[in-house]
């Protein structure tokens, strides 16, 4: 679509961005307050991050929140791109509405739903809560979001380079690894960080699945919030924006640098 | 690959052919494999536990470990086991119906889950309709835009509000210091909190969605509208509007289904008044430690949004197979 | 017919009895579901030939290639290369290589890299693998574009690389997807004569599938007409033209006038046509036909004379009104409604820059041609 930029388009956009963006920045504002009321300006303070990193439970929890997230991702992503392979290339086998069903379902599916069924799962298999459950959870859910995002790109996937390689010599497991996978890997690295994200935000999945020892990070920033606001989960909240938006961004940014660089040279190409 | 092989493969075509079925053979394999894992993955991780679900919503509960009765075991046998199987009962599902608690919960959530994501979608369309008719080289800053709060936690940008919402937060201390009310409002802990929370939660589900299938449109489609005589506004209604309908349907039901099943944003804003069924399943599984009634209003809600949950899958392939 | 030959005089296996055919389609079908993209079709091809088959965007010559690569089997029938059976051989282990018509390079490689993966695929020795790739970037003359991503080369360029990826591993059959089909006109031209080198110079059998009829004329020894996924005919460029065996063939290349009607009299060198509008047509005789029997005498404009008095020598003229008038730069296309109602197209060369028998809208005017312009056809 292409057209005059209304006023009222911009209007639009400017206080939708508002509203998305106002609540996170007076959040970290509100991080740096010296007074402990957090909605009461006492002045600038780095305090309750120094305080945050004494906060033990908070770091342990950190810990395990990084280590769910990058096994969880990993494994995902694996499992993921095969699922994304699965819906795009083979359109007739038995079950494939079934599948397809198990791919979409999780990602509008309701969390308590999920986390409850999970556990009911591991309790009946009789697999302890802890570490490992919160891992297997996250990849079931997260897997199908990597598959959603790597069949996106495998659809607008041009068949012909996977023929030419072929018909070249190449056998289809040497195609798949020198053409296929090298082509969609933008793709995968984002579904990568998506299910890191997901996982890393995931309160109501880990709250289920989770055991002694096992507290996400969400999980305790969630029962220090039930026990009231504090300029401290500000801080944590804070880093924690800090670190994804900083992630997204670069990653967004080398990607937009990359794309600009292939329009110069397809320009420059196209002159001579 | 070139003559040497094709040569030799002449003068031995047996081995040729075992060679290449074989090759066939080991494609097929790995091909089958690329299916098995992740669909058994799933069939263990996602459809078994609905199973289990079920079958514990029919159990009792009970003071052990699982805190549930049958714990269907072949322990006693066949016979045992089918001794087990008549324990089952519907007893929970009876239970629901006579408390008035869990219907209203029910309806509550799906009417808030309804009227939140058409609040979303008033909110959503203008700025995706604004994102399309951005300079184009300014949208894929904007899409970031709107990505970009949907990395940052969930948790987070709930609890965001609560700092706002509080009767002595920042919200009613402007509106108490600009002079347009006199009274602090009391939004925190009522339905208008979660409309907020969800409202803004999931705006980028219906933003999203709707930017594609703007986005995809070609404006000259307007021009040739208001060519032929058609104003502005009714060029919206008849040709945009009509066009970004998928974008529509995929965005509703993408803030509809989960807002229905809602736990964070009712425990953390609507507080102890409201009354959702995401907050009733968590507060019969984590304060009650009632896993049978948890079971039995879990397997309900998924009874309510299977529904939904089809269509925005026949959405989603129907998307697919426009994309190809 | 006299000398309706090959363009390279001294090449034509297709009329030695004894010359082996190189690829051969044996009564093959392919059926995709419901749909019969090729029926029971046969065709041979020699070697170091550059045949090209052609037909309108889906008439299976498509499906054809691609047969012969291997992405699709048969539903039956078979086909051979080089006297051995291709059914079964997958398309990594078949002795051709093809060129795509979206090139299909690897986005993630170089230009080098591309060329090089086929040789890589084989297990060459790397330093053959590198002269090989030097010999085969000077072939296409991209000596100084071989660090490139195929993302920073032009249309043509690409092209080129693609041609070089697909001959570097020297396949007996080198298949071209409508291997112009996205260049501009200009650069398509010059491509078609460089193509027509390289198959000359590496001595391959080119297999060529193209909707665009110039270029199929152009570069082909031979031409298989597709339609339906059923061969129409197969002859050299010039007896399609000036010799189509069915009406279908002469509609479809080039711009032909039709003469519906009769076999009227037959003398011992001439027919007498009776035109189903009226007409009276004076032809040499071609095609067996029995008094009576119904056929089209086509006849392409090129061959019709066009003049404002009715010529003195002529065996056959027509007499009808100009109608329309298109000037061309190099020649001038008229359309002349005949007094029965027909319509018939004529073109002139313009030779010199003033015409000397001027036509304008509306003039009355004659066409005539001479009994052997054009062709009887009775299919």
């Amino acid at each position: 679509m292409n057209a005059t930029w209304s006023r009222f388009n911009i209007t639009s956009i400017v206080l939708g961005f508002a509203f998305l963006y106002l609540p996170i920045v007076l959040l970290i504002v509100f991080s740096f307050n010296e007074s402990k009321l957090v909605t009461v300006w006492g002045g600038f303070s780095t305090k309750w991050y120094v305080s945050l990193f004494h906060n033990q439970g908070l770091m342990d929890a950190t810990w395990v929140t990084a280590r769910v997230g990058l096994i969880s991702a990993t494994v995902a992503t694996v499992l993921g791109t095969l699922a994304a392979l699965t819906l795009t290339r083979y359109t007739r086998f038995k079950g494939r509405v079934l599948f397809s069903g198990m791919v979409f379902a999780p990602l509008v599916m309701p969390e308590v739903i999920t986390g409850l069924s999970l556990l009911l799962l591991f309790v009946a298999v009789g697999l302890d809560r802890g570490f490992l459950t919160v891992t297997l959870a996250h990849i079931t859910l997260t897997m199908c979001f990597v598959a959603v995002v790597v069949q996106s790109r495998l659809i607008t996937f041009d068949r012909s380079l996977e023929e030419a390689a072929m018909d070249l010599g190449a056998t289809p497991v040497k195609t798949f690894f020198q053409i296929t996978l090298p082509v969609i890997m933008p793709a995968i690295v984002s579904g990568w960080m998506l299910a890191f994200t997901l996982s890393l935000d995931d309160l109501v999945i880990a709250s289920f699945t989770s055991g002694p020892g096992a507290t996400t990070l969400p999980m305790k920033i969630y029962s220090q919030v039930r026990l009231g606001v504090t300029p401290e989960i500000n801080a944590a909240c804070t880093i924690l924006i800090a670190v994804v938006a900083i992630g997204v961004v670069i990653a967004s940014l080398a990607n937009k640098r990359r794309e600009v660089q292939r329009q110069l040279d397809e320009q420059a190409a196209q002159r001579g | 690959m070139s003559s040497a092989a094709v040569t030799t493969a002449s003068a031995s075509p047996a081995t040729n052919a075992g060679k290449s079925a074989l090759a066939r053979l080991g494609a097929a394999f790995f091909g089958r494999l690329v299916i098995i894992i992740p669909y058994v993955w799933l069939l263990f991780f996602f459809l078994i536990p609905f199973v289990i679900v079920f079958k514990i919503s029919l159990s009792q509960t009970a003071i052990a470990i699982p805190p549930y009765t049958p714990a269907l075991d072949f322990s006693g046998g066949i016979s045992g086991f089918v001794a087990q199987l008549k324990q089952l009962s519907l007893d929970n599902y009876t239970w629901l119906t006579q408390d008035a608690l869990y219907f209203n919960a029910y309806v509550t959530s799906v009417i808030i889950a309804a009227i939140s994501t058409v609040l979303t979608l008033l909110v959503g369309y203008p700025i995706a309709y604004g994102m399309a008719r951005a300079p184009a080289t300014i949208r894929p800053t904007l899409l970031m835009l709107v990505i970009l709060p949907f990395w940052t936690s969930f948790l987070i940008r709930v609890y965001a509000w609560i700092g706002i919402l509080k009767p002595e937060g920042l919200l009613n201390q402007l509106l108490l210091a600009t002079g347009v009310i006199h009274q602090p409002l009391i939004i925190l802990n009522t339905y208008t909190a979660i409309f907020i929370g969800i409202v803004y939660s999931y705006l980028p589900f219906m933003v999203l969605p709707l930017y594609s299938a703007l986005e995809k449109m070609d404006y000259s489609l307007i021009e040739a509208a208001k060519d032929l005589g058609c104003p502005p506004t009714s060029a919206f209604w008849k040709i945009t509007f009509p066009l970004s309908l998928p974008g529509v349907i995929a965005g509703c039901l993408l803030v509809f289904i989960p807002a229905v099943g809602e736990f964070v944003i009712p425990d953390l804003l609507g507080g102890s008044q409201t009354l959702m069924i995401g907050k009733t399943l968590w507060n019969e599984f984590f304060a009650n430690r009632d896993w049978p009634v948890s079971s039995a209003v879990a397997v309900i809600l998924l009874l309510l949004l299977i529904v939904p949950i089809m269509l925005f899958q026949r959405a989603q392939a129907r998307a697919q197979e426009m994309d190809r | 017919m006299k000398s309706l030959g090959s363009i390279r005089r001294d090449f034509a296996p297709w009329n030695d009895p004894n010359a082996k055919p190189y690829i051969q389609f044996d009564n093959v079908t392919k059926k995709f579901g419901d749909f019969t993209a090729v029926n029971n079709l046969s065709l041979t091809i020699f070697e170091r030939e550059f045949f090209a088959l052609l037909g309108a965007s889906g008439c299976g010559k498509s499906t054809l290639l691609r047969m012969l690569a291997g992405f699709e089997e048969p539903t039956a029938g078979r086909i051979l290369l080089d006297g051995q059976d291709l059914r079964g051989i997958p398309p990594y282990r078949r002795p051709v290589n093809m060129m795509f018509q979206s090139y299909a390079l690897f986005p993630h490689m170089t230009v080098e890299n591309n060329i090089a993966f086929g040789l890589k695929q084989d297990g060459m020795p790397k330093p053959e693998i590198a002269s090989r790739v030097a010999e085969m970037l000077k072939l296409v003359k991209l000596e100084q574009f071989a660090k490139r991503k195929p993302h920073q080369l032009s249309g043509g360029q690409r092209q080129r690389v693609a041609l070089a990826r697909s001959v570097a591993k020297r396949p007996k059959v080198l298949l071209l997807d409508e291997p112009l089909g996205a260049l501009d006109k200009k650069l398509r031209e010059e491509t078609q004569f460089e193509l027509m080198d390289l198959q000359q110079n590496l001595g391959l059998t080119f297999v060529v599938v193209t909707h665009d009829q110039e270029e199929a004329m152009t570069m082909a020894d031979r031409i298989a007409i597709i339609d339906k996924g059923e061969v129409m005919q197969v002859a050299t460029p010039a007896e399609v033209y000036e010799a189509p065996s069915s009406r279908f063939v002469a509609h479809f290349v080039g711009n032909v006038n039709m003469f519906e009607g009769k076999v009227a009299e037959r003398t011992a060198k001439t027919t007498r046509i009776a035109g189903a509008t009226g007409a009276q047509i004076v032809v040499d005789n071609a095609v067996d036909t029995a008094a009576g029997a119904d056929i089209v005498f086509a006849i392409r404009p090129e061959k019709i004379r066009i003049s404002s008095k009715k010529p003195a020598d002529a065996v056959n003229a027509l007499e009808g009104e100009v109608y329309d008038i298109a000037y061309l730069g190099d020649m001038t296309v008229y359309h002349v409604r005949l007094d029965d109602g027909q319509m018939v197209r004529a073109s002139t060369m313009n030779a010199a820059r003033i015409a000397e028998d001027p036509l304008s809208w509306n003039d009355r005017a004659w066409v005539s041609f001479r009994p052997d312009a054009g062709v009887v056809l009775t299919r």
